[in-house]
């Protein structure tokens, strides 16, 4: 039995076990020991590959099994991880762990809110094992049942509103994602004659450049979407602002990264000519993204919407790496995702718990909460350092390698976007250092929040197991960064043939 | 005619002869007895539904006029099969005190209709296409105002048999062209001298519009809402699944077979009705509140996604609809069977009624909601591969026109999630003071919506199903 299968499985086995519960604490137990399990399998699986790089296996993709779904459309359940996969698995399973835990105490309907919240989790570990474009899609697409009901049920402030719009952006982001993969499909007839959804198969073929350039958009678009591309980004900051906490975690940190995975494992992979022909216009639009983001969240005083709009700008700082089409600049795009995924879980971890103490996200109404919850403001100073790329946390490794790889280009045109998206970097502290001196330093304003009390152990727990692969990754970024160099390698060698 | 000649018209002459027996037992049996025959008639068409999965024996009848194959057969049992649930469904509505005077004149109608649908499908020339056609929307009709002394249910039925009167002069008018230039009815002769010319076309035109009123196609969906909203629940759903199945399975066959000639002209055609059904269904769909005619706009719009798997003109397209056919039954009825026992216990249909209903009904808002989602086309749920391979099927044309076409498709996919949602919403986000109490539905409708939620689990998932539909299907 393949291990990757598990990762469904469990999920889908946790989800049966809390249905047999009743109340709040089965439920949060069941839910913690299936995720706790699941990190376990993800850590387990994340050294396995480490260690099959290291012992010389040089197979591009690891623990591959196809089954035959259905033969007449050639539909394959076929699974299998690269070096890329797996860092993205052991990510979900960390968030999704962290998740439970920042859930600890829901209110209302909670057997319901970790069905769901798993239920969402499913979805993201089976795309990330799926090899196979019609599996890949139907788990993609699992997440729009939970998404809305997880959004609209247990959301706060306008919720039932951002909960339709990011379900219906997103769908309408997978129905020209579609398009794109109807369009691989059946412009895959190899010497057989046999159309094919398989994503290696699809790799090796030689698609004609002009079906490249008509597909590449429907591809990268409906990813992108997901990826806060400008300018489909608007659901974003709406969703994560009204998301229950576990859910903007899960949202921010990983499902956001299924759109920067797709871009590239899809759109660029395997359409790698019109990839490079069609970049220019992309480039423009992320660093729109990257710059705009970074911008928005400047004026915003609630802090939810100052994560979402910084997310909008990391996000596309990812896309925009990818962009680059180098081997540095691509390694930093997924080192980015990884770590941002892991610093804006933990921001809004943060966030959840402040407003569950304070019943404000508003800036200014609070201040020097330092002095009365100083764990988490604490961990709210780090992920802020983090966030705007301090040496020896994940942030600066990620965009530093972005940036190196993306000023690699000799032309005027690249170097250009590259300089206007470093500025971001400055606007995040800005903005960074103005949230944690506005409410976390000074004086206590209003005497109601001098009761507060500290972070729980459950809280302690999430907080610290997002804190940690930060740190981890920011003091020894090479295992990752070697780990995700395998992934890279066809790709890169793809664009190192085209590009002169 | 040989034993053999009598398996031949199985499906048939089992409903002919329940329906006789359900003749008998309407001028026999006592009062006492009489109670007892739902469970009668629920347990003999369970058998005649068992009875159509025994292997098939193929071949033709009336020199060429009836023919059964693997094919027919197995569109046969899918229509028995939905027929059935419907049946569940409807019983606690028979057992009411105002119907129970009338239980087996729905019965012995639904079968009439039922076996109208079958001939319609086996037909080998036009003559028998046309009676079983007329067979299958008449009774109907009288189901459609069963209720006769609720104005909107008479209403209901005057529209129905006005309307189809109406499709049929010129789905006929049409058939006679096509038999003034082919000379001939039979569909293998008109398959053989159809060549395309004026005379032909405009017959092939009127033969589409026919269609179009039954299968409820824009322009031609007019009377779909108001007949829907007036009849009673369980024959909205017999409406909107079985007649829509039917007529849709004879339409590709006939587009596939006989008319495969000028393809290029009617897949323009379907090309334009099916966008303009998707969207207009769809926006029509948005502004609805009762449940009942909501799902009427939303049925017209799931037809225009059918065409798209008849545009595909491939074996791949005719499985599509077939396959997309039996997901929908499971589907919709599902929907349906929840908006049944909900109007029967308490009478309300409107969208808001429904507010607040996760926590009083869970297992009922559940079963609506992965319903409403499978409509969608959300993975888990089987809609989600009923969409999938018709949309598969329309873009394996491999041309912009069809991505196009596709694009259309999916957005409006995307469109209907929304009034879905609205549902969805109202059940489990929304709050009321007056919620719909917790009540306990009677054992039949549990047992049809089981069906369906199983149905609508199993289907997707299970490829079998889908192999087997493709090895009968057919290309152009």
């Amino acid at each position: 039995m393949n291990i990757l299968n598990l990762f469904v499985i469990i999920p889908l086995l946790t989800i049966f076990g809390i249905l047999f519960t009743k109340g709040l604490k089965g439920a949060r137990v069941v839910s913690a020991i299936g995720m706790g399990i699941q990190l376990i399998l993800a850590i387990v699986l994340a050294v396995w590959v480490h260690h099959l790089r290291k012992s010389g296996v040089t197979d591009e993709i690891l623990f591959m099994t196809d089954y035959v779904w259905f033969p007449s459309l050639n539909i394959h359940y076929l699974i299998g991880v690269d070096g890329i996969s797996s860092s993205m698995i052991l990510l979900t399973a960390i968030v999704v762990f962290a998740g439970i835990f920042a859930s600890w105490e829901m209110e209302d309907l909670q057997r319901e809110f970790f069905i769901s919240l798993i239920l969402l989790a499913t979805g993201v570990f089976g795309f990330f094992i799926s090899l196979d474009l019609f599996t890949l899609f139907l788990f993609y697409e699992l997440a729009v049942i939970p998404m809305y009901l997880l959004i609209g049920i247990w959301g706060t402030g306008p919720k039932e509103y951002s909960a339709m719009k990011l379900t219906l952006m997103l769908m309408a982001g997978s129905a020209i994602l579609l398009v794109g993969v109807f369009g691989l499909y059946f412009n895959s007839a190899g010497p057989d004659g046999q159309l094919t959804f398989s994503i290696p198969a699809l790799a090796r073929l030689d698609i004609p450049k002009n079906i490249q350039m008509f597909f590449f958009p429907f591809l990268f678009v409906g990813f992108g979407v997901l990826g806060a591309l400008f300018p489909f980004h608007t659901w974003s900051p709406d969703g994560h602002a009204s998301a229950p906490t576990a859910v903007s975690m899960l949202h921010a940190g990983v499902l956001m990264k299924l759109g920067g995975y797709g871009c590239f494992k899809i759109a660029m992979y395997l359409l790698p000519e019109a990839a490079n022909e069609m970049a220019w216009i992309f480039i423009i639009l992320t660093t729109i993204s990257v710059v705009y983001g970074a911008f928005g969240a400047i004026w915003q005083k609630d802090l939810k919407y100052i994560n979402a709009y910084s997310s909008v700008s990391h996000c596309g700082l990812v896309l925009f790496a990818l962009l680059m089409m180098n081997r540095t600049a691509m390694n930093g795009a997924i080192l980015q995702m990884i770590s941002h995924g892991l610093m804006t879980a933990l921001f809004f971890a943060l966030i959840g718990m402040i407003y569950g103490r304070t019943h404000t996200r508003y800036i200014n109404q609070m201040s020097g909460l330092m002095k009365v919850i100083p764990f988490i403001a604490v961990v709210y100073v780090i992920a802020g350092l983090a966030s705007l790329g301090l040496p020896g946390l994940s942030g600066f490794v990620a965009e530093m390698t972005i940036f190196v790889g993306a000023f690699q280009h000799p032309d005027v045109f690249h170097r250009v976007a590259t300089i206007l998206a470093t500025t971001a970097i400055v606007v995040t502290a800005v903005y960074i250092l103005r949230v944690v001196g506005q409410f976390l330093l000074g004086q206590i304003k209003d005497p109601h929040h001098e009761e507060l009390t500290d972070a729980k152990w459950w809280e302690k727990l999430s907080l610290v197991s997002l804190l940690l692969p930060i740190a981890g990754i920011g003091m020894l970024p090479l295992w990752l960064s070697n780990t995700i160099f395998d992934g890279l390698k066809p790709i890169v060698e793809q664009f190192t043939m085209l590009l002169p | 005619m040989n034993l053999n000649d009598f398996l031949l018209m199985r499906h048939e002459l089992l409903l002919t002869a329940l329906i006789i027996a359900a003749l008998f037992y309407e001028i026999f049996a006592s009062n006492k007895a009489r109670k007892n025959a739902v469970i009668f008639n629920i347990v003999l068409f369970a058998l005649i539904t068992l009875a159509g999965f025994l292997p098939v024996s193929t071949g033709e009848l009336f020199g060429g006029s009836f023919h059964n194959s693997q094919l027919t057969a197995l569109l046969k049992n899918i229509l028995n099969i939905g027929t059935l649930i419907i049946l569940f469904q409807s019983a606690a509505w028979l057992k009411k005190p105002e119907n129970e005077t009338k239980i087996l004149e729905y019965f012995i109608l639904i079968y009439s209709s039922l076996i109208g649908m079958q001939f319609m499908i086996s037909s080998g020339d036009f003559l028998i296409f046309y009676i079983g056609l007329e067979l299958a929307t008449i009774p109907v009709a009288a189901l459609s105002a069963f209720e006769k002394f609720k104005k909107k249910s008479a209403e209901a039925g005057i529209k129905l048999i006005l309307n189809s009167a109406l499709s049929s002069g010129i789905l006929l008018y049409g058939l006679s062209m096509i038999f003034g230039s082919t000379g001939s009815v039979y569909f293998t002769d008109v398959a053989a001298a159809f060549n395309g010319n004026s005379v032909q076309i405009i017959g092939l035109i009127f033969f589409i519009v026919g269609m179009g009123f039954k299968m409820s196609l824009v322009p031609f969906h007019l009377w779909t809402a108001d007949v829907y909203e007036g009849s009673p629940v369980s024959i909205t759903s017999f409406l909107s699944v079985i007649s829509k199945g039917a007529a849709s399975f004879i339409f590709i066959i006939i587009l596939y077979t006989v008319m495969k000639t000028s393809s290029a002209l009617w897949k323009d055609l379907l090309y334009v009705l099916s966008i303009l059904t998707m969207t207009i269904g769809n926006l029509f769909a948005l502004r609805q509140n009762n449940l009942k005619r909501f799902l009427a706009f939303s049925s017209i719009a799931q037809a225009g996604f059918i065409l798209l798997g008849i545009l595909g003109g491939n074996q791949m397209g005719m499985t599509a609809v077939f396959y997309f056919a039996l997901i929908y039954i499971f589907t919709n009825l599902g929907a349906f069977g929840v908006v049944a026992v909900i109007s029967n216990t308490t009478g309300k249909e409107e969208i808001t009624d429904y507010n607040g209903l996760y926590r009083t009904n869970p297992l009922l808002s559940l079963t609506m909601m992965l319903a409403l989602f499978s409509l969608a086309g959300i993975p888990p749920v089987a809609g989600f591969f009923g969409k999938f391979f018709l949309f598969t099927a329309a873009a394996s044309n491999d041309s912009v026109k069809y991505y196009i076409l596709v694009l259309i498709a999916v957005l409006n996919a995307t469109i209907s999630l929304y009034y879905y949602l609205r549902v969805v919403k109202a059940m489990f986000i929304d709050k009321s003071d007056h919620p719909i109490e917790k009540f306990k539905s009677d054992i039949y409708s549990k047992i049809g919506i089981v069906l369906c939620v199983a149905g609508i689990f199993i289907i997707g998932f299970a490829s079998l199903i889908y192999e087997y539909i493709y090895q009968f299907s057919i290309g152009l």
